[in-house]
């Protein structure tokens, strides 16, 4: 029988993964278009405005459906997780209320300037809408992650004898050495998305034969950054989140490698199947050494396995948590290297004569997504059994008031809207790529 | 410090209602003042670029009580589950409405978000009035600082009592008028030709259906929760608050009379904050105020963040607040006159 607080999981769960597959676009493709317009700017190039323009055509419905997506995460702390809220509202409702300030304002205001407002304003007004457009979801991620942050290694707090958590050092709560990493993880990774859809688009106008000019220069602009992107994703940035995952959560490292014995020269784990009840992994497929060298920095330093912590301190879903893991490193592999192929052809201008590879890049642009989502599923997973880690279990922190039958009804709700917005974000997406960046006498 | 954040919170709400309610106004009446796709049109041309920084007026207020009020954003979120749901959907619906529509110049596609404009927007008005209602009426909060209420019980406004009652809804039904007529004087500032006309011959309508309704939510007021008025008596300040919300009114009518376009929405705007301005000064310290139960009421100052957590609150928020006044002041300084609608393809 699923408990009350299952329900709550899984509705925040769903609402925020489906919610932040619409971000992580607006805020890559924010960079991608103040760089667009730069260029039109300093290289005095219309298509580049014109290619703008077609980019904010997208990024205004994808940035329609995150909002309207996004209002609602604000809203669950309090409704879904109100005790957490009123033990921890001190502390991180600093950050929750500074994104709204600091963050959404600049986005919100300056979004209709930016979608609508080119002939109204000038030229220098639309890129300063651009660059607002930049600077409020950047900071907005900033924002949040420091929030996440102070969940997955709280500091700057005390712990009062009822529970409540207060605010003592703001400087080392909104500057946690977590988020600095995690956000420079997180933010790279969404221009990777932005690049892979706009390096797949260009791919799909060349195989098409339509819209040749722009078609290169979005497989130029896309290869190029969604090379530098794929590779700082992963190193230095995820390098750096790992080193912090092995130092301040052992025991979430070793539930994503599905390590249960401890020792020295861990190896790192390609494939296998981690078989909680016997405490093993089945068929693994190991590289020696690798695991204590990226943990660490030694290839001799001891990994501890799981068997090594108390069982009420493993993350509660050890089989999810390992595969979202690898499942994030493996495409963030994969994405390097199509990236770095890619990126060979497009420097040497052979890149629109390859085939194989346009039809790679073109069918590539779900990885990112899926990456990235499997990437906060094993930040979020990793966190389990806590809600602040080390300190407040996620089982206390549910609302006490609202049960798994109202839960259900609203989790129902959600994804009956969620739907039928995904097939409208997908239809009108869909109607602006078969339009294509020129414009014509009436677009309707 | 805890009356700052209190007054923090009231202000951000007060501009949530003045800001977000012209919209949600114009919104619940874009059915009936704009009849042709080329006056919808113009309607959303009139609030597009704003509906949105408009909805951040509600996340920041929810922030500042994160930060300022925990347990009240905590047992106020959880305790009207239900509608607040409601809202988040309708809000969604809303917020689609207004920025799909243009994408597809077709008859069918077109008339089906104005519909969801509308409904979404004439809801969410009824909603937070409800939910105005819930806070004068009181609710049931138990010794541990929480409250859980169903959507309806028996109507009644006495206990068990549910979200929706014959108060609260009646509370919901005039905050429809109110931000309906906000709205309309909205489009009379900013819109010319059909829409204009109409919206002018509305907002005299609904002015005259504010003030009756002004008149018979007080009385039902005092049916309800007779103490609410105790804290009013004492406390100039809300004198001033309701001279004011009555000068907007009057302001409303006179300026419709003499057609000053933007008399009439500065006279609704008074009107609204002046209401919601007289009604925090009453209420006051009462954040969450209880009925029936042994519990006290959740107060400003049982809930408030300590000293340290109050003060480096509001070192931010005295930079941010400027800042996001700032953008609304270039946004609607971008967008002076009167609107038209915009060529197809180049705007809502």
């Amino acid at each position: 029988m699923p408990t009350d607080i299952f329900w709550h999981r899984l509705q925040f769960a769903f609402t925020i993964t489906y919610h932040y597959l619409f971000p992580q676009l607006t805020m890559g493709l924010a960079l991608l278009i103040v760089i667009m317009k730069s260029l039109a700017l300093t290289r005095r190039d219309a298509r580049w405005d014109e290619a703008a323009r077609f980019w904010i055509r997208i990024f205004g419905i994808n940035f329609a459906v995150g909002v309207v997506t996004g209002v609602p995460m604000e809203f669950q702390f309090g409704t879904n997780w109100a005790n957490f809220s009123r033990l921890t509202g001190r502390v991180i409702g600093h950050t929750l209320a500074m994104e709204g300030l600091f963050a959404f304002f600049l986005e919100s205001t300056f979004l209709a300037i930016l979608v609508w407002g080119e002939r109204r304003v000038g030229r220098a007004w639309h890129f300063a809408a651009a660059v607002a457009l930049f600077a409020g979801s950047w900071l907005s991620g900033y924002f949040i992650i420091a929030t996440n942050s102070f969940m997955q290694h709280p500091v700057g707090h005390e712990v009062l004898a009822d529970g409540t958590f207060r605010l003592v050092d703001f400087g080392a709560f909104l500057f946690n050495p977590w988020a600095r990493a995690a956000y420079a993880h997180n933010m790279i990774a969404s221009v990777v998305t932005a690049s892979f859809v706009v390096a797949a688009c260009g791919a799909y106008y060349t195989l098409s034969g339509r819209h040749l000019d722009h078609a290169r220069r979005f497989l130029k602009l896309g290869v190029t950054t969604g090379l530098i992107a794929s590779i700082a994703v992963a190193f230095p940035t995820g390098d750096q989140q790992a080193k912090l995952v092995a130092r301040h959560q052992p025991v979430a490292l070793a539930a994503m490698e599905g390590r249960f014995e401890s020792g020295t020269r861990a190896g790192i784990t390609l494939i296998g199947q981690p078989n909680v009840k016997a405490r093993r992994l089945d068929n693994p497929i190991q590289v020696p050494g690798v695991l204590s060298f990226l943990a660490f920095g030694t290839f001799h330093s001891n990994v501890p396995g799981l068997l090594e912590f108390p069982e009420d301190q493993w993350p509660d879903n050890i089989e999810l948590l390992y595969y979202a893991f690898h499942v994030m490193a493996g495409l963030g592999t994969l994405m390097i290297a199509l990236m770095a192929v890619a990126a060979g052809l497009v420097w040497t201008g052979r890149l629109s004569r390859s085939r194989s590879v346009l039809w790679a890049l073109m069918l590539a642009f779900p990885f990112p997504y899926i990456a990235t989502t499997a990437g906060w599923m094993t930040t979020e997973l990793g966190r389990q059994p806590w809600l602040v880690y080390g300190l407040l279990r996620t089982a206390a922190g549910a609302s006490p008031t609202v049960h798994s039958g109202t839960a259900l009804f609203t989790l129902i709700g959600f994804c009956g809207i969620y739907l039928v917005l995904g097939v409208l974000f997908l239809f009108l997406v869909g109607r602006e790529i078969a339009h294509g960046p020129e414009p014509d006498l009436v677009h309707g | 410090m805890v009356e700052f954040w209190y007054g923090v919170v009231a202000i951000m709400l007060t501009l949530y209602v003045v800001m977000d309610g012209f919209d949600l106004g114009a919104g619940t009446l874009h059915l009936f003042v704009a009849r042709t796709n080329e006056e919808r049109r113009e309607v959303l041309a009139a609030i597009g670029p704003y509906w949105d920084g408009n909805e951040v007026w509600l996340l920041a207020t929810g922030g500042a009580l994160f930060v300022a009020f925990p347990p009240v954003l905590a047992a106020g979120l959880s305790g009207f589950y239900f509608a607040i749901f409601l809202v988040l959907w309708c809000l969604i619906l809303r917020g689609i409405s207004i920025e799909f529509r243009s994408h597809v110049a077709d008859p069918m596609w077109r008339s089906l978000w104005d519909a969801g404009l509308s409904i979404a927007s004439g809801l969410l008005a009824l909603f937070f009035g409800a939910a105005l209602g819930n806070l004068l009426r009181g609710l049931p909060i138990d010794e541990q600082g929480w409250f859980s209420l169903t959507l309806f019980t028996d109507f009644s406004a006495r206990a068990p009592v549910g979200i929706l009652d014959w108060y609260t809804v009646t509370v919901g039904v005039f905050a429809v008028a109110a931000l309906a007529l906000h709205g309309a004087t909205f489009l009379v500032w900013k819109t010319g030709g059909p829409v204009h006309e109409r919206s002018h011959r509305l907002a005299a309508r609904l002015a005259v259906a504010v003030s009756a309704g002004w008149i018979l939510v007080t009385i039902a007021t005092v049916q309800v929760n007779a103490t609410f008025f105790a804290g009013f008596t004492t406390r100039p300040a809300a004198w001033a608050a309701i001279a004011a919300a009555a000068g907007g009114l009057v302001a409303v009518a006179r300026g419709l009379g003499v057609h000053r376009p933007l008399v009439p929405f500065l006279g609704s705007c008074a009107f609204l904050a002046g209401l919601l301005g007289a009604t925090a000064i009453t209420i006051f310290p009462d954040m969450l105020h209880s009925i029936g139960a042994p519990a006290p009421s959740i107060t400003a100052y049982s809930a408030a963040n300590d000293t340290t957590g109050l003060w480096t609150a509001f070192q931010w928020w005295i930079i941010g607040f400027p800042l996001a006044v700032l953008y609304f002041v270039v946004v609607f300084r971008l967008h002076r006159g009167k609107v038209t609608a915009p060529p197809e393809g180049q705007g809502y």
